[in-house]
């Protein structure tokens, strides 16, 4: 960010802000690259490129200058998934900007989980909702992708629509489910819990002793 | 080399005791064993890190040094806050935007309460987010929720609320489904059946998953569904700190902190809802945790001040398998998946000690023997560990299965070199979760009128030891209860009501009655990992996380 800061070098980018006198607000979240927070643009010392990592992931390296995105703006069109029929016309409507697209791939080389963004944008255009939310999966929502993007796509955003509109609508249901939560409706177990809740300790101990263990396979 | 030589050398007196220890199956300790077992080496079990609270409702109870300095503390309010001043109005607050305060949003939202969430970093930013392993219910053919409730209790050592653990179970199925309504993608066999794995502790499989996003793909898809909804207002960077109360005690809204912009502002509220999560980032007993920047139990500092009881505070979860190594992770999770897929727990000269799915808290107590008794192994850094033998799931479920199964384990790893569907992993124990909280009932109530609680911040349903899947079971539960019972609390609130802070000045009152002088306020909102220059000639102070 334009300052000079020595750090030891086995902190992660994280770590050395903290170190060099940094108390964030903004740029740290769950510190163990799950939450996206802390998205990081930095370029390597006498190295031309622009690179991009997880701060809480990332160790330092000598001469980096970094910067962390504080907050970019991607916006989420207004849909409620409820309302919506979970066709991939939908998707398109609501994202229309993926068909600008150019593929140029600097979205996959940005994304700091390695994941096949172009890949999910190109389902998107084909329709491929099923495809798009399984390359999808481990977006953690840094939006790097969207700073990178000279097409100004917002794509882990209509990546986020196709995997909620596939465990939603395209993913098959479970049977076992249905069944179990209609016989909770029916009040099949109340009575065996009412039992347990009211025996001691002593007798629940050796129930639970006595437990038969589903096997492994 | 991803591992230094030295360690590199040990990993493979583990590689050379594989084929013999896949046939082994470690006997599980009895109930005895296992008692004794944690007396000796759980954490929760050293006296000298423990003192009894001196004032409030758990006056005389046993709680860690650290929340103890935060629970006796004074508020973080300077004098003069105008709470006449009201800058919001709403029918139900919620203080905290993760699993449970999402969760309860929505249910109080569609229960036509006018609803604002109020959370200290972004909406989503919380321990939900980073939960791996799984969530529980008991919707297969071979299990019920009864046999989960004794699963739940048998975790607990028998301590759990029963009420809550009845509502915990009951409501698992629904809460799997609504999940899915809303969008989550669970880890499903082609017929569309769930596949599902064991937990430690649970006699059945009955763990649902996503990948090893399990928390990440809930946490996700419940922000998402209510940025959708414009009626529930969200103030991002906006911590609670201090409780509004009326002249005769009931809760009345909340003082907010906008960290962005330094401001205070005051909500009206005719319910409040705390869903704060957990206090890790407290670090208890000097232990490296797992948990957001954000778990610094703010919630309970809250609560407690206003006067309602906490439960179970005096007992944590220390997983067993934080990262000892590399140092630039440690603390992290080693999601308890990986023991579910059959990875065992192994010492210094590549044996077992441990059956690797006894309870976590058993677990972990075995692992800090095994080191204690010096038969676990030194990183470069001086942290001691054991190694958990991660190949062993290639052998037992096919090559590939590593990382098809544990996506953000591999990935975590492999940016620093080491690959583990080849390599075993070093572990220690690391803070995880905060067993007790705010005693609540199962609809969320607690004794202070209108103040409700849900998720980690509360306590009871899990007793003294939580099993892996029920956190995330617990924050949609209770999330989606409290919420409901939020808005009927709001709608029966007819009367007009006053905003004052009469419950600071009894706390501040009680404070001096009982000679307490509070060397910092509470809550602390954010953890502090900067090295302080102390000095004018630059000494620097020791405060590493």
């Amino acid at each position: 960010m334009g300052e000079h800061h020595q750090v030891p070098d086995s902190l992660t980018i994280l770590q050395a802000l903290e170190y060099a006198g940094y108390r964030l607000v903004r740029g740290v979240g769950c510190r163990g690259g799950f939450c996206g927070a802390c998205a990081t643009v930095f370029r390597s010392g006498g190295d031309y490129h622009l690179k991009f990592a997880l701060a809480c992931q990332t160790r330092v390296e000598p001469d980096m200058q970094l910067a962390m995105i504080p907050f970019f703006p991607a916006h989420r069109p207004n849909y409620r998934l409820a309302d919506l029929k979970g066709t991939p016309e939908e998707v398109l409507n609501l994202f229309p900007e993926m068909l600008r697209c150019y593929g140029c791939n600097t979205c996959t080389k940005s994304c700091p989980q390695d994941i096949d963004v172009l890949g999910y944008v190109s389902a998107i255009i084909r329709g491929d909702i099923a495809t798009a939310a399984d390359i999808s999966f481990d977006c953690i929502m840094c939006g790097l992708c969207v700073a990178r993007c000279p097409a100004e796509l917002v794509k882990h955003q209509a990546a986020l629509l196709c995997r909620r509109i596939y465990g939603r609508s395209l993913a098959p249901r479970s049977e076992h489910l249905k069944k179990r939560i209609a016989e909770i409706k029916a009040g099949r177990f109340k009575q065996e819990i009412a039992q347990l809740k009211a025996t001691g300790i002593k007798e629940l101990q050796e129930r639970y002793a006595a437990r038969d263990i589903e096997p492994e396979d | 080399m991803s591992y230094p030589a030295p360690l590199q050398e040990l990993t493979v007196r583990v590689a050379q005791t594989r084929t013999d220890r896949l046939k082994q199956v470690w006997r599980r300790l009895s109930a005895e064993e296992k008692q004794s077992l944690l007396k000796e080496f759980h954490p929760d079990y050293r006296a000298d890190t423990f003192v009894q609270l001196r004032i409030g409702p758990n006056r005389g109870d046993r709680t860690p040094k650290e929340l103890a300095l935060l629970l006796e503390a004074d508020s973080l309010l300077p004098e003069g806050i105008e709470v006449e001043k009201v800058d919001y109005t709403c029918d139900v607050l919620i203080i905290g935007g993760g699993g449970a305060g999402c969760a309860a949003a929505l249910e109080a939202s569609a229960a036509g309460a006018a609803c604002i969430v109020a959370t200290k970093l972004r909406l989503g930013d919380a321990n939900t987010m980073m939960a791996q392993g799984g969530i529980q219910a008991a919707d297969k053919e071979n299990d019920s929720p009864a046999i989960h409730y004794l699963d739940v209790l048998g975790g607990g050592h028998f301590q759990n609320v029963p009420d809550l653990v009845e509502a915990l179970v009951t409501d698992a199925p629904e809460a799997i489904e609504w999940l899915e309504n809303l969008g989550v993608i669970f880890d499903k066999n082609p017929d569309g059946s769930m596949k599902t794995i064991h937990g430690g502790g649970t006699s059945r499989k009955r763990m649902h998953t996503c990948r090893d996003y399990t928390g990440a793909e809930i946490m996700r898809t419940l922000r998402d569904e209510v940025r959708s909804r414009p009626e529930i207002t969200v103030l991002e960077f906006c911590p609670a700190v201090e409780l509004l109360t009326t002249a005769s005690g009931e809760v009345a809204g909340a003082v907010l902190f906008n960290l962005n912009l330094n401001q205070y502002l005051v909500v009206r509220a005719k319910c409040v809802l705390i869903a704060t999560g957990g206090s890790g980032r407290l670090h208890y007993q000097g232990f490296p945790t797992s948990n957001h920047y954000g778990a610094t139990g703010d919630g309970l500092v809250l609560a407690y001040r206003a006067g309602a009881r906490l439960t179970f505070i005096d007992t944590m979860q220390y997983h067993p398998t934080g990262v000892a190594f590399p140092q630039q992770i440690l603390g992290q999770l080693v999601t308890e998946k990986v023991r579910s897929l059959g990875a065992q727990l192994v010492n210094i000269s590549g044996e077992q000690f441990v059956f690797p799915l006894e309870t976590r808290d058993v677990v972990a107590s075995a692992i800090i023997k095994e080191c204690q008794e010096e038969r676990g192994v030194t990183t470069p850094a001086g942290i001691k560990g054991v190694w958990l033998d991660t190949p062993m799931i290639e052998i037992l479920h096919g090559p590939g299965t590593v990382k098809k199964e544990l996506p953000a384990m591999v990935r975590q790893f492999s940016r620093f070199g080491i690959e583990i569907d080849r390599e075993p992993i070093l572990v220690f124990p690391t803070l995880h979760y905060q067993n007790g909280g705010v005693a609540i009932d199962q609809h969320c109530r607690t004794d202070v009128p209108f103040l409700l609680v849900a998720g980690e911040a509360s306590g009871g349903v899990h007793g003294r030891n939580r099993l892996m899947g029920n956190s995330l079971l617990d924050v949609i539960v209770f999330g989606r209860r409290g919420g409901r019972s939020a808005a009927q609390a709001a709608k029966e609130r007819s009367e007009p009501f006053d905003l004052t802070l009469m419950h600071l000045e009894r706390w501040r009152r009680l404070l001096k009655e009982n000679g307490i002088a509070p060397p910092v306020p509470a809550p602390i909102i954010l953890p502090d990992y900067t090295r302080k220059r102390q000095t004018a000639i630059g000494k620097l102070g020791d405060n590493d996380e």
